[in-house]
């Protein structure tokens, strides 16, 4: 039988290994301080393969020195010739038989949490949440076909609940991957969907990646998921569905800047509900937490954006429209008043993920 | 003035020796300084991808470029450096470890060659004509196929021409370790890297035609308007991705598996001992190239293959676990007890034991399936393959040019200069590559260009680039020391090593015909034997006699040359069908070469038995 040290060794080598990690990395981005299911249960799962690992390689280590110290040729050993051992079954069979039973103990683990990923049996429940990801060139579409909602980069979802995601790609593959919620999952162009789930923990504003090289712009290619409680969310979900795309903005400038809007951007952007266009869907734009989610959201890299997208992201698709200076200034005043909600990222209690 | 021109002429002649030679020593030669002029090149692209990154929102270069820099320095060190390096070893040693005179094929080994070396060229032109491949090393569809520009053309041509060379070579060296041992070379006494190389040839014969069937298909979706990795026309894109994998998977064990043969030979030449569990070695070896078939996928967990496919890839991967792990107890073990020293060559192999462990262990880490949805296309990633690929293939590289540099050039490596360039080498690998899968854990995707103030991840990057410097100075004091060698250093004895097998019972370097007669081979490590019953050299399996040699010829060279000119018709006709010509000219050149080699008769040469008994007097 194990004694009692030998039972609690391993939790004390997890306990400084688990403080070691999670001193490691920004809040709400960094894999190493989970914030959601995926990510917990993630976490464990390298917890335990980075204990046996450490295991074995303290062995090999210890091997290792002591061979290296204990049988260096020392001078005036040089004409000693040691003897020329074959092998040693037993310690063959040893070697081969406790890293079978290490990796059993790591596949176990792994073969549930591959499985408890995929697991999609609640979906078929009334009530679950079904969102269609669409990874673009360099940016991300959300669609609630349910609630016929859709926005894009900024991923709103409910906290303490299984969010379920229907990813795919309008052009190359892209990677979609939130790492202090959950994992990654590749959104494939054509036929072939993939389905993961979020589920968040805490209210926040989490960080996310395209993980999967797709041109230039690929490490430009953020987003956010914004968690909010579920009172809140559902508030999101009606204001969306109550936007009123013609509302006429109180400024004469942002009036312009509608009327330049739709004037020059309309083929690509769309307000209120649509299906996703060339560009990303710009309703509730004034609560956006980036501007094409890698700029500080304020008027002047608006503008900036407007007038020169290609040199902030190389290679995206935003061009062939001609405006000035100054329709962008009136533009940019319209697109920050579309304030479509009240449910925004700063009521979200917990934003330590922003800058 | 005459003497000026004499030395001209003995130039050209000796431009002209390399150009026609099918002596695998000399081809060992080629491929080592061709291998090590791309390892440059790679490295200097490697150095400006950690100026980029050495701190947030840097601008060092523009975001399609670092995409350049990227592809091209992964498919550069793996196809262009590490492939032709293992190559040169390949060539120097096997033959003399097997006691042969030449390869199976000589004229074929001298075209394995040069058609490397002109895919390679082929592939670096990009740069000059307007954009290098850009879509990683793995050159994932559809980001490939609609790559705009001409770069993607050359990786397909470049990558297709130089794999023909690598498969060429892989052929020959199955069936020259098959049919050219010498009398009493049984495979359970081959050495180690013998062993090992006739694995990997095993694994290149099956792995590299994946490769080549996946460029094809993209050589027509991209040339001649073909859909098959086109989602929109009802191709599919994943296919690319089995495809690459099924060959790319087995690819990182065609480049470990001979160094870790050479380690095996090293660790037990520096320790005067036997190899521990020779046999428990060999069936390793063919263990890992077997399973290393059967986990392609664990590159595409996050693909969406599905649970139970993940699940399986992920048990079969962590298998290969048990045979490697069992090659380290092994090494461990042929120590113990051993008398160790700790020459350059034996710094490097015992450098590589902990730093190859740790990029095992990640290896397993990553094998578990679920967990690599987080560790998947993050630095992670990057730093687990380049503790494998760097601390187990560069390694090794090091390792064994040591050892065998006076076998294939005559001198050996200063040592005082070789344990100078390790230490900045193997400090500056850890700095660089270990703090990397922190990065990568910390959020930070692989193939990022750029990275944000804020994100916590400046520190690491940091590092990272510091430890870039210290290897690339490491590189340089190698470099510097084969110059200082072979301008200082005497000239080496046959055996300066106390060398255990064939290769040290012939003079460094060895003649052009190898075995003056062919050796006689008595048990494992052949020459150990014949040391410890008192006898200074090997016993001959034959009388003295007249030795059969092949002619040199320029046929190879024209043949690849003819391909590389094709491969630019290919990739320009699409802009305009005058490139057409290219083709047609390259093509009748090679074919009329291959024409030429068939109508002819060359049945090589005899060297006779009265001027061998001359020259091996002259030599000893
Ligand atoms: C040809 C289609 C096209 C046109 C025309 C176009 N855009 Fe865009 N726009 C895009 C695309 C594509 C993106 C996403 C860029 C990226 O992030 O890679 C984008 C992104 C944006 C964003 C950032 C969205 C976000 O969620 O952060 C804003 C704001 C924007 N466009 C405003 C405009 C304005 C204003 C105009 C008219 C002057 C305009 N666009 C015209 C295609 C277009
Ligand atoms: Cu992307």
């Amino acid at each position: 039988m194990i004694g009692l040290m030998g039972k609690l060794r391993p939790v004390f080598i997890f306990s400084v290994l688990a403080l070691f990690l999670a001193g490691c990395g920004e809040e709400n981005l960094s894999a190493l301080k989970p914030k959601g299911y995926g990510a917990e249960l993630l976490l464990d799962l390298m917890m335990i393969s980075i204990a046996i690992m450490l295991f074995v390689f303290v062995i090999v280590m210890a091997i290792y020195t002591f061979v290296l110290i204990r049988y260096r040729r020392k001078k005036g050993e040089e004409d000693f010739i040691p003897k020329q051992t074959e092998g040693n079954k037993s310690l063959e069979i040893i070697w081969t038989v406790i890293p079978i039973l290490l990796l059993l103990i790591l596949a176990v683990p792994t073969v549930q949490a591959t499985f408890d990923l995929a697991d999609e049996q609640p979906r078929s429940e009334d009530g679950s949440i079904t969102i269609e990801v669409t990874g673009n060139q360099y940016w991300w579409h959300f669609n609630y076909p349910d609630q016929e909602v859709s926005t894009s980069q900024d991923l709103y979802i409910p906290t303490g609940e299984r969010v379920y995601l229907d990813m795919t790609s309008s052009d190359v593959i892209h990677s979609f991957w939130v790492p202090s919620i959950a994992g990654k999952m590749d959104t494939n162009p054509g036929g072939n969907e993939n389905t993961m789930y979020l589920e968040a923990y805490e209210e926040g504003v989490y960080w996310g990646h395209c993980a999967e090289l797709c041109g230039p712009s690929h490490s430009l290619m953020d987003f956010r998921v914004v968690a909010v409680s579920s009172e809140e969310y559902d508030q999101w979900i009606s204001d969306m569905q109550n936007i009123d795309a013609e509302a006429t903005p109180e400024t004469a400038s942002a009036q312009d800047g509608k009327a330049a809007f739709e004037n020059s951007c309309m083929g690509c952007h769309a307000i209120g509900n649509s299906p996703a266009g060339v560009g990303p869907n710009l309703s509730n734009f004034g609560n956006r937490t980036k501007i094409a989610g890698i700029l500080d959201y304020n008027k002047e890299n608006l503008v900036d954006w407007i007038m020169n997208p290609d040199e902030i992201k190389p290679g995206n698709k935003m061009q062939g429209y001609n405006v000035s200076e100054e329709e962008a200034q009136q533009i940019a005043d319209y697109l920050m008043q579309l304030d479509h909600t009240e449910v925004t990222p700063e009521t979200v209690s917990n934003s330590s993920g922003e800058e | 003035m005459s003497n000026a021109i004499a030395q001209q002429r003995g130039l050209a002649a000796a431009i002209w020796d390399y150009m026609t030679t099918v002596d695998h020593k000399k081809i060992a030669h080629l491929y080592l300084v061709s291998g090590g002029l791309f390892f440059l090149i790679g490295g200097l692209e490697a150095m400006i991808i950690r100026i980029q990154l050495m701190k947030p929102d840097n601008d060092f270069i523009s975001a399609g470029l670092y995409n350049e820099m990227i592809t091209m320095h992964g498919t550069t060190m793996i196809f262009l450096a590490a492939m032709p390096i293992i190559f040169a070893l390949m060539n120097a040693v096997v033959p003399l470890q097997i006691g042969a005179r030449d390869v199976a094929f000589p004229f074929l080994n001298s075209l394995g060659f040069w058609l490397f070396l002109f895919g390679g060229l082929l592939l670096n032109v990009s740069w000059f004509t307007g954009g290098a491949p850009d879509a990683g090393w793995t050159n994932y569809a559809p980001l490939s196929t609609t790559s705009p520009g001409h770069g993607i053309d050359y990786y397909v041509m470049g990558l297709q021409i130089s794999g023909a060379g690598t498969l060429i070579g892989g052929i020959n060296f199955l069936v020259t370790i098959i049919n050219m041992r010498a009398p009493g070379m049984t495979y359970m006494r081959m050495p180690l890297f013998t062993w090992t190389s006739f694995i990997t040839s095993t694994l290149i014969l099956f792995a590299f035609p994946a490769l080549t069937v996946g460029l094809f298909l993209m050589m027509f979706d991209r040339m001649f308007g073909s859909a098959f990795f086109d989602v929109t026309a009802g191709g599919n894109e994943i296919i690319w991705e089995h495809l690459f994998w099924i060959f790319g998977h087995p690819e990182v064990y065609i480049l470990i598996l001979p160094l870790f043969g050479a380690f095996s030979d090293i660790i037990s030449t520096f320790s005067k001992k036997r190899l521990f569990g020779y046999s428990a070695m060999v069936f390793a070896t063919v263990l890992i190239g077997f399973l290393g078939f059967m986990v392609w996928a664990h590159h595409m967990f996050t693909v969406g293959l599905g649970p139970i496919a993940n699940s399986i890839f992920a048990v079969s991967t962590m298998a290969i676990a048990v045979p490697t792990g069992i090659k380290i107890f092994n090494w461990l073990f042929t120590m113990w007890g051993g008398s160790i020293k700790m020459s350059a060559a034996m710094l490097w192999t015992v450098a590589f034991i902990p730093s190859f462990t740790i990029g095992g262990m990640t290896g397993v880490m990553l094998a578990s399936a679920a967990a690599d949805y987080q560790y998947h296309d993050t630095y992670f990633v990057v730093g687990h393959f380049h503790y494998v690929i760097v601390g187990g293939v560069v390694f090794g590289i090091f390792a064994a040019l040591h050892y065998w540099w006076p076998k294939m050039f005559g001198k050996v490596l200063n040592e005082k200069l070789g344990h100078w360039a390790f230490w900045p080498f193997f400090i500056g690998f850890h700095l660089t590559f270990f703090i990397q899968h922190f990065l990568g854990l910390m959020g930070m995707p692989r193939r990022y260009w750029t990275y944000f103030e804020g994100q916590s991840l400046a520190t690491g990057n940091m590092i990272s680039t510091v430890g870039a410097f210290f290897m690339a100075l490491g590189t340089l004091i190698f470099l510097y020391n084969v110059v200082y060698t072979a301008i200082k250093e005497p000239r080496a004895s046959a055996d300066p090593w106390d060398g255990r097998t064939l290769e040290w019972s012939i003079p460094s370097t060895p003649p052009f015909y190898n075995f003056k007669q062919t050796p006689l081979v008595r048990g494992l490590d052949p020459l150990w034997i014949e040391k410890m019953e008192g006898r200074k050299g090997i016993t001959p399996a034959e009388p003295l006699g007249d030795i059969h040699m092949p002619n040199g010829s320029i046929l190879p060279f024209l043949m690849s040359f003819g391909l590389f000119i094709a491969g630019f018709g290919f990739i320009y006709q699409v802009d305009h069908n005058a490139w057409f010509i290219a083709v047609a000219v390259g093509m009748g050149l090679t074919l009329g070469s291959m024409l030429t080699r068939s109508l002819k008769d060359d049945l090589g040469y005899h060297i006779h038995k009265e001027d061998l008994i001359e020259k091996g007097e002259g030599k000893e």
